[in-house]
């Protein structure tokens, strides 16, 4: 019925009045659909019944309606019997009439549908309350979760047997060897330009070759762990939350519990142990590709010679500064492991949920392994290292 | 729109799918009449999903045409499907409600990108919608996934019918409800097709959706389709719809058919074959 033809030239929707003594006959017709609804709705609204007590609505000449006309007809139809008007409808089809009556139940409900939203300063103060409780409630959450991990690994370490050799290998394939291209690209660049940096300032002083102090100190204590403890939490750490995100929406992990599988061994520890064995690996790598980028850049740019630049290197820096820098690896690696994982495991539903917990999991363990960094430089001054 | 001759609102003729070296519909011709509910039946694999999605454009036939209300979609361009796609609703299996917009966001999806109506109508028509499809008003200011299954198959239904379509295509519409909440809905489609005026192509699985409200059934058997009424198509000889109408699951369906036209809630089994 919603595909009536009408003669272009007709008017789409039309409403007529006539007064006959004592009722008022509206005569409607056309089109009533949505794609007319302003015309209808300014059809509807400027109708005089002229305050008759009886209104008879006829409906005969209406060739098409849909919820739209209906619930416009309906909307106008109440307002005149809020005003103490009786109404009889003639002339509606089946249809029509099916159609105006489901309208009735639409508007006894005044729920709102959208979410209710106070004053902007209230408002500003419930999402503050909220956000702090969720950070107090989130750090109770990972720390329980380190608990339940540190258990994990214990019972591991008693039934060897338990432990995910497989997923542990292919783990470390994709966290450590994978990386290797594109982490030596990075790290070597970062030797080029401290080194570039370094001398352009060290040259007011005429202290150049300090230069080679400066790499091998900030490379082997700080750069090196740092750039590749932030590279593996956005690659890999991003990678684990989606991967049990989304095994969490399939219902996998619910799978794997009623087959009596515990995700955090299956899951979480293979992930975990995985990243402490490969985070150092790769920081030694690190380092090694940024003092080979220094030294390149420091051989031609300063004129030395490759045994010069050795030399002043292992004047720099002793077997110490290495372990300082390495030692940080496998905390970090822990760090990004447990929060990739225990986000992951945090997500519930949709697809939406997977992403915003993925980049959760890149926020929170770029942020936690900076504190820690800034505890470790703390800790090492103190103790004189 | 022209050529609405002989009333079929979608016209299939020649279809032939193929994936990779196995052939799912070898020249399958079909018509849906204006007006009338067609039940898409078959077993696992006889390509029943394939076919809707090809009758939407969502998937190229590998041959033949198919034409929606008129229009052969493989032929337009994205500006061109607009007006087509305006009178169709798409009910999926889940609901496929966009997970980050609550259920008003969604019905009111298709309203921004197709009318120009005002706010405050748009807000109202949603409301009746949300109470066509028996749901309360709370829910529309839910996320999708603070609803239960049903309450998704409703609001999916509220946005598929939100602009009054001519056509509702519904996939498995009562699939993974349980038997009370399949009656509901079979008889909540049944009424909004009649109220709305709409023609209705289901895939189901649902030998109970099938007896209580299809007007013709479509078989897929052998890449090949056969459509009659109800009665018509259980006469017909072939085995897998004799044992599709004959098993424990059909003949009680039936029974149920027979005895009452009340829902027949004891009798169903929220999967069919």
């Amino acid at each position: 019925m919603a595909n009536t033809t009408q003669p272009p030239n007709a008017p789409a929707v039309w409403a007529k009045t006539q007064f006959d003594g004592s009722a008022m006959r509206v005569a409607l017709g056309g089109r009533w659909t949505l794609a007319d609804a302003a015309i209808l709705e300014t059809a509807v609204q400027t109708l005089d019944t002229k305050g008759a007590a009886l209104l008879h609505i006829d409906l005969s000449a209406v060739d098409a309606i849909d919820t739209c006309g209906a619930w416009i007809l309906h909307r106008q139809l109440r307002r005149w019997q809020d005003r103490g008007a009786q109404i009889e409808l003639v002339g509606t089809s089946d249809a029509q009439a099916a159609l105006l009556e489901r309208m009735g139940v639409a508007d006894e409900e005044r729920v709102p549908l959208l979410r209710k939203s106070g004053s902007a300063f209230a408002e500003l103060a419930i999402r503050a309350g909220i956000a702090a409780t969720e950070v107090a409630g989130e750090a109770k959450a990972l720390i329980a979760f380190v608990g339940a991990a540190t258990v994990c690994a214990l019972r591991a370490i008693r039934r060897p047997g338990r432990v995910r050799l497989v997923s542990t290998v292919h783990h470390i394939e994709s966290i450590g060897i994978d990386a290797v291209p594109i982490l030596g690209l990075l790290a070597f660049l970062i030797g080029v330009v401290l080194a570039f940096q370094g001398a352009d300032q060290l040259r007011a002083y005429g202290a150049e070759v300090f230069t080679i102090n400066l790499l091998g100190v900030s490379i082997l204590r700080e750069i090196g762990v740092l750039i590749t403890a932030i590279m593996v939490a956005g690659r890999t750490g991003s990678a684990f939350a989606a991967e049990i995100g989304t095994m969490k929406v399939n219902q996998e992990v619910d799978a794997m519990r009623t087959i009596g599988l515990d995700p955090m061994e299956t899951l979480v520890l293979p992930r975990l142990l995985a990243l402490a064995i490969t985070l150092p690996l790769l920081v030694f790598f690190a380092n090694t590709m940024a003092l080979v980028g220094g030294a390149v850049m420091v051989i031609l740019g300063l004129d030395l010679s490759l045994e010069q630049f050795l030399e002043q290197l292992s004047n720099a820096v002793q077997l110490n500064t290495l372990a300082v820098g390495l030692i940080k690896a496998p905390v970090f690696a822990v760090l990004i492991g447990v929060v990739s994982c225990y986000e992951g495991l945090k997500v519930s539903g949709s697809a939406e949920s997977v992403g915003r917990h993925t980049t959760q999991s890149v926020v929170k363990s770029i942020f936690l392994v900076i504190v820690f960094d800034a505890a470790f430089s703390i800790f090492f001054s103190r103790i004189g290292l | 729109m022209s050529g609405q001759a002989n009333d079929s609102v979608i016209r299939v003729r020649g279809l032939v799918t193929r994936f990779g070296a196995q052939t799912v519909h070898d020249g399958l011709d079909l018509d849906v009449r204006r007006g009338e509910i067609l039940a898409i039946v078959g077993g696992s694999g006889t390509g029943k999903s394939v076919l809707l999605r090809t009758i939407l454009g969502l998937k190229s036939p590998d041959g033949g045409t198919v034409e929606l209300l008129g229009a052969n979609l493989e032929a337009l361009d994205e500006e061109a499907r607009r007006p087509v796609l305006k009178r169709i609703g798409v009910l999926f299996q889940d609901g496929a409600l966009f997970s980050a917009r609550t259920v008003a966001q969604n019905a009111r999806l298709p309203f921004l990108e197709h009318t120009k109506v005002d706010h405050r109508l748009v807000t109202q028509l949603i409301r009746v919608k949300l109470s066509m499809v028996g749901l309360p008003q709370s829910a529309g200011a839910k996320l999708p996934s603070e609803l239960s299954g049903g309450m998704r198959k409703r609001a999916g239904l509220a946005r598929a019918i939100a602009l009054d379509p001519d056509i509702l295509f519904l996939d498995e519409p009562t699939a993974g409800l349980d038997p009370i909440g399949a009656a509901n809905f079979d008889s909540l489609i049944r009424d909004l097709q009649q109220a709305l005026a709409l023609t209705v192509v289901m895939v189901t699985h649902d030998v109970d959706t099938l007896c209580a409200i299809a007007d013709r059934v479509a078989v897929l058997i052998d890449s090949k389709i056969i459509v009659g009424t109800l009665d018509e198509i259980r006469a017909h000889p072939h085995p897998w719809i004799q044992a599709y109408f004959d098993g424990p699951r059909g003949r009680a369906a039936r029974t149920g058919l027979a005895v009452s036209a009340e829902p027949r809630v004891s009798t169903r089994v929220s999967k069919g074959t």
